[in-house]
Order: structure tokens, then sequence, then C-alpha cells
């Protein structure tokens, strides 16, 4: 039988467990936004920026596979849908009103009449920004209600939320003119007055993208420690268990599953930006399993667990890829079985791996003695 | 089927009644037209063979499986009502295996259980200190100091109190219990047994049970269900000298067969059905 307790219980006095995530939080903040920025070039800075966006998608998976058991393998869905809108804005804020955006005029077409209509809404800021909050969360929404009132849940809502994403994704590969297709959008010129070029906008976006993470963080310890939280967790635990006590699950999966989808999308809007180009090779299905690696060595349950683990493989794929361009996605693929296999919890569950290991050593250690011959004639 | 307490319920008091209740799965009939009624200070005991149906029912009340028929617990039919609704409607129930959230602490389990009793967006405020409520049922069931440490560190007895300690929270006015005592000691019984008696006195109780020693001693009435039916009802010693009950509980073993003392019959239903 699996004790429920983590190896760390012992230090986790009431005081400890109260000032722990906000101590976390500091020492995130203070890493994020004076130690990197100060050790960091100019080429890893947005490189990192972009890290600190699949880092608050990590957040959100956290909560909604973590906390609340839902796996969601399709993510990207919600980070490619908050990355388009952005991209799509920029690109028609690049060029004067008439001309065809950017990717129009890599295939040669330069008046904007064949432009298709949903495009129009991504003229003026304000209706970006807004529909980047409402459609993630409206989609979010939808599926959640057809999923999570009918009671499905496990492998058939991970099969779901991947297949979603893989209509999207095919849906944007296949239509060239209208979106971009394989190519993507590409050459994003401009942020909301900032120079994408420019390294010291760049830097600004870094600290942007930094503090939306540390938002992200925030907003997490805060829900965590509610009420909600908790029934998150009760939620995943024993479903049944919270029906009888009055409450319908399928609204508490729902508020994790929404917020979750509206951070995906968040993180997204500031990834295309930094990245000046937004691809679906950047939310692939293999991306969104990224996601959910850095999530899974982390450690899914835990608060700080999600993004730092999510900026440490995306570091781990980033150096991996260029020493061993052919082969380097068999090393994640094997971390994460070892993962899966020996630390079911993550990283955080090492201190109780080494344990473990200690006292097998120990037992091995205490049989063998009494057969040594100094034991035996003393 | 008639009750021994008689068809007409009085409005005063809190009452169950159960018409006519007909459960099937593909075509097996589980439950074939219960007829039940339970008030309020009579603690009612449901026993059976296993496969008797007496879990089915307490889900077809609380809205787990689909049933057909009327329970109409206080005025208000419960059948075809959502669980959660269900549970709204004030009533409780707990599980064969005892169901807390092992992950969260003692606290943190029977604050969830306060909170229907919450405005909704309460949800998104940190608890601080303890509940009255929660004070109050920890107190009964002598939690109270265990309150930080993890439900699923329990011992199997405490998780079983716990549960209970939830309903009580819940203020449920209809409780049913599965099995509440198994797995407990004889110390534990008993004060399981007399808290039930003290809980009971505003509440209606349906317990069901294996352990016909415990039944003996605290049930006001009991119900017998065999093959989907209730096969009789009445007091401890009106169930004991039905001959029916003795049929279905001796008349499967050879040996049980030679038995003729009434008491023998109980013990019986232990040996054979205590493992379930």
């Amino acid at each position: 039988m699996s004790s429920p307790t983590s190896p760390f219980d012992k230090f986790m006095t009431p005081a400890v467990r109260n000032a722990y995530p906000f101590v976390g939080w500091v020492i995130c903040a203070v890493v994020l936004l004076l130690v990197f920025p100060n050790i960091l070039g100019a080429v890893y800075i947005s490189q990192f920026a972009q890290y600190c966006c699949l880092a608050t998608v990590a957040v959100g998976i956290g909560m909604a596979w973590g906390r609340g058991g839902m796996l969601v393998l399709g993510q990207g869905l919600f980070f490619g849908l908050g990355a388009y809108m952005m991209a799509m804005h920029i690109q028609l804020a690049d060029v004067p009103k008439g001309t065809a955006p950017a990717y129009l005029q890599n295939v040669g077409v330069f008046d904007d009449s064949t432009l298709p209509a949903f495009w129009d809404p991504f003229r003026v800021r304000a209706t970006t920004i807004l529909l980047i909050i409402v459609i993630p969360a409206v989609l979010a929404y939808a599926i959640g209600v057809a999923v999570f009132k009918r009671k499905v849940k496990g492998a058939f809502f991970a099969i779901l939320s991947q297949a979603l994403l893989y209509a999207f994704v095919t849906y944007i590969n296949a239509n060239q003119l209208q979106i971009g297709g394989v190519t993507g959008l590409t050459g994003l010129q401009h942020f909301f007055g900032l120079d994408l070029g420019s390294s010291d906008d760049q830097k600004l976006l870094y600290y942007i993208a930094a503090i939306v993470l540390l938002v992200s963080i925030a907003l997490m310890i805060w829900l965590y420690r509610s009420r909600f939280g908790e029934l998150l967790v009760a939620v995943r635990d024993a479903e049944e268990r919270v029906r009888f006590l009055g409450y319908d699950p399928a609204n508490i999966k729902l508020i994790a599953f929404v917020v979750s989808a509206m951070l995906a999308a968040f993180a997204g809007a500031l990834y295309a930006p930094i990245n000046q180009h937004i691809g679906t090779g950047d939310f692939s299905v293999t991306a969104s399993i990224m996601m959910i690696i850095g999530v899974a060595v982390g450690g899914r349950t835990t608060l700080f667990g999600p993004p730092v683990g999510a900026i440490a493989i995306a570091y781990l794929q980033y150096k991996l890829s260029s020493e061993f361009p052919t082969f380097w996605q068999y090393f994640i693929g094997l971390l994460f079985i070892i993962v899966l296999a020996v630390l079911p919890g993550g990283i955080v569950d090492l201190p109780k791996l080494l344990k473990k290991a200690k006292y097998l050593v120990d037992d091995l250690l205490a049989k063998r003695k009494p057969a040594t011959p100094a034991e035996v004639t003393s | 089927m008639t009750s021994h307490l008689g068809e007409t319920p009085i409005s005063e008091s809190g009452y169950l009644q159960v018409r006519d209740l007909r459960v099937s799965f593909d075509g097996f009939i589980a439950i074939d037209g219960v007829d039940l009624t339970v008030f309020s200070g009579d603690l009612r005991f449901l026993i059976g063979p296993n496969g008797a149906g007496k879990t089915t029912l307490v889900d077809a009340i609380t809205g787990l499986s689909k049933g057909t028929g009327t329970a109409d617990f206080n005025g208000k039919d419960l059948i075809g009502v959502k669980a959660h609704k269900i549970a709204q409607l004030g009533v409780g129930r707990t599980f064969q295996t005892a169901t807390v959230f092992e992950q969260l602490s003692v606290l943190q389990n029977l604050d969830i259980a306060a909170g229907k009793h919450r405005k909704n967006r309460a949800l998104l405020t940190w608890r601080s200190g303890i509940p009255d409520s929660v004070a109050a049922a920890a107190e009964t069931v002598g939690l109270t100091d265990v309150l930080d440490k993890p439900a699923g560190i329990l011992p199997h007895g405490q998780k079983q109190w716990l549960e209970i300690a939830m309903l009580l929270v819940q203020d449920s006015k209809l409780m049913f219990l599965d099995e509440p005592v198994a797995g407990m000691s004889a110390e534990e019984r008993e004060e399981t047994g007399q808290l039930l008696k003290r809980i009971g006195s505003e509440r209606v109780i349906v317990v069901i049970e294996h352990d016909m020693d415990f039944v003996r001693t605290f049930a006001d009435s009991v119900t017998v269900m065999h093959a989907g039916k209730v096969l009789s009802e009445g007091s401890v010693e009106q169930i004991q000298a039905d001959p029916r009950v003795q049929e279905v509980y001796l008349g499967r073993t050879a040996a049980a067969a030679e038995a003729d003392s009434v008491a023998a019959a109980g013990s019986v239903a232990v040996a054979t059905d205590g493992e379930a």
C-alpha cells in the first residue's frame, strides 16, 4: 500500500506549508526577473521568453491534469488559437490597409481583396485581445460541457482533446490561402508598438512573458489554497463521493479546464511575437506531448513542478536537438518513460526513491553481514 | 406489501416512502417492485444475502442507478433526480468501501462536506479557522485530534467515522450507511451503534449491514431483502421468527438446515456473508 504522504511531510509544519508557496514564488521572481536577464545573452533571452510561454501552458496543464486528473493531451489547440489570433493581428498591422498581409505576399498576392472574412476582426487591437480571451474560453467550455457532463473521463478525454488539436492543425496546414498553410505566419515585425527585430524590445518581451508566468503561478497559489482547489483534488480522487456531497463534479472540472485553456491561449498570443513566426509545428501533437512531458517530469501535482519541468525540458530539447538532430526525441521519450516508471510524481519524488534505494542497500548489507567469518567467530 | 408501521406517513416527522421501485440492468431485474417506509427516529437496518439488491436499492434512491417507481422523501420524489441534486435535498450516503479524499486532510474532507450550505463564490476563498459544523462533527465522532492528518493515513475505523462525520456536516436528514462497521473492532462497533442511535432521533437512517450481532443490538426495525424484493419487515424478533427469513438464510447450507434455534440464523448469516 502506498502512502499518500510525501517525504517532505515531516518538514511540512503548518507554518512551512503556509509560507512555502510564497517563498517559492519570490525565488521564481528573483530568478526570472533578476538572474536570467543578466546572465542570458541576446539570443538566449528571446529563447527563454519562449520557454516562459511554454511554462505558462504547463502551469495550466498542472492544474487540469495534476490537480484535476484531466489528461489534456491537446493543449496545443488553445495555445495555437491564441498564437494565430495574435499573429493575424500583427500581420494585418504590419502592412497598410488594402495591402495583403505577408503570408499572401509570399505567394504572390498583393492586395487584400481575397483575404477571408474571418481576418477582419483582427484588424482592431482591442477586438483581437478580446477574442484571444473569449474564443479559447468558449471553446473549452463547449468541449467541457460535452465531455464532463456526460461523465466521459480518462483515456477517452485524452484522445478527444488530441483529436481536436489534430483537426485544427490539419485545417491550417491545408489552407495556404486562408491562413498560411504549412508555412505558417512568418516575418512578424511589430507587437503593440514594439519592434520585434530589436534586441531591446525582445528583452522587454522576455520581461512580459516572465511576468505572465509569475502571475499564472500566483493564480495557482490562490486557487490551490482555495476551497475550489481542495474540491478539484477531491473530484480527481473520488468523483462519485463529491457528487453525493451535493456538487456537480462536471462544473468543478469545467472551471479548471477553461482556466487552463485560457492560460494556454495567453501564452500562445505572446509566443507568436517573441518567435516572430507561428506555424503548426509549434503546437502540433508532438509539441503538445512535449508540454505534457515537461509537466510530468517536474511533478504534475505540485505548484512549481510544471513550470520548472517545462523550462527544463524545453532547454534540454534545444540542446539535444542541436547535438543530435536526428534522434534527440528518443532521449526525451526515454526520460519520460523513466520518470513514469520510477518517479510517477516527477522529480519531487526523487527523495522518496533515494530513501527506498537506501533501505534496499541497507537491507542487502544487513543480510550479508552475519555471513562474514569475522562476525561468526566473534 | 404493507409496512408494519402503516401506510400513511406522519407529516411532522421526516420520512422516506418508496413505492414499487424497480431497477433492471440489461434485462436483469435487480430490484423488483420494492415498497419501503422509514420514519425518523426508527433506526432501520436493511439485511439480506449477497445479491439481494440492498446496495442497488440505495443506488436507485440516491441517483446512482436509474430506477422506476417513487421514492418520496418528505414530499419530494427522488427518482429521476440527478445525484448531486438529491444530495442538495438533504440525502447523504456512504459506500461499502470507505471513500474519503485520501490526499486531503480530515479538516478538508469535512469542510468539503459543508459546501452545499455555502454560496458558490465561497469556493474561491481560503478557509480561515475551523467552521463550527466541522468542529462539532469532528467532536461527535472523536476526530478532533487528527483534523490536520491526511485522511488516507487514518485507520479503517476512523475512515468510516470520517464518512459519518461528513454526513453530519452535510446535515443530511436521510442517511444511507453501507456496512458502516465492517472491519471495526468490538468497541468501535459499540461506539458507532451508540452514535447512530444518538443522531437517528431526528433523521431517517437506513443501514445496510451483515453483522447480525450489530443488527440485533441497535436495530429499531429490520427490512429483509431477497432476490430484489422485500422478504420480511418488522422488529428484530419478528424477522427472526419469520420462517421465510430462516429459509433464505438457512436453506443454503446443509449443515445450517439442522440448526433450529433462531439465534443460529444470525450467526450463519455472518459466516456466509461476512466476506462481502
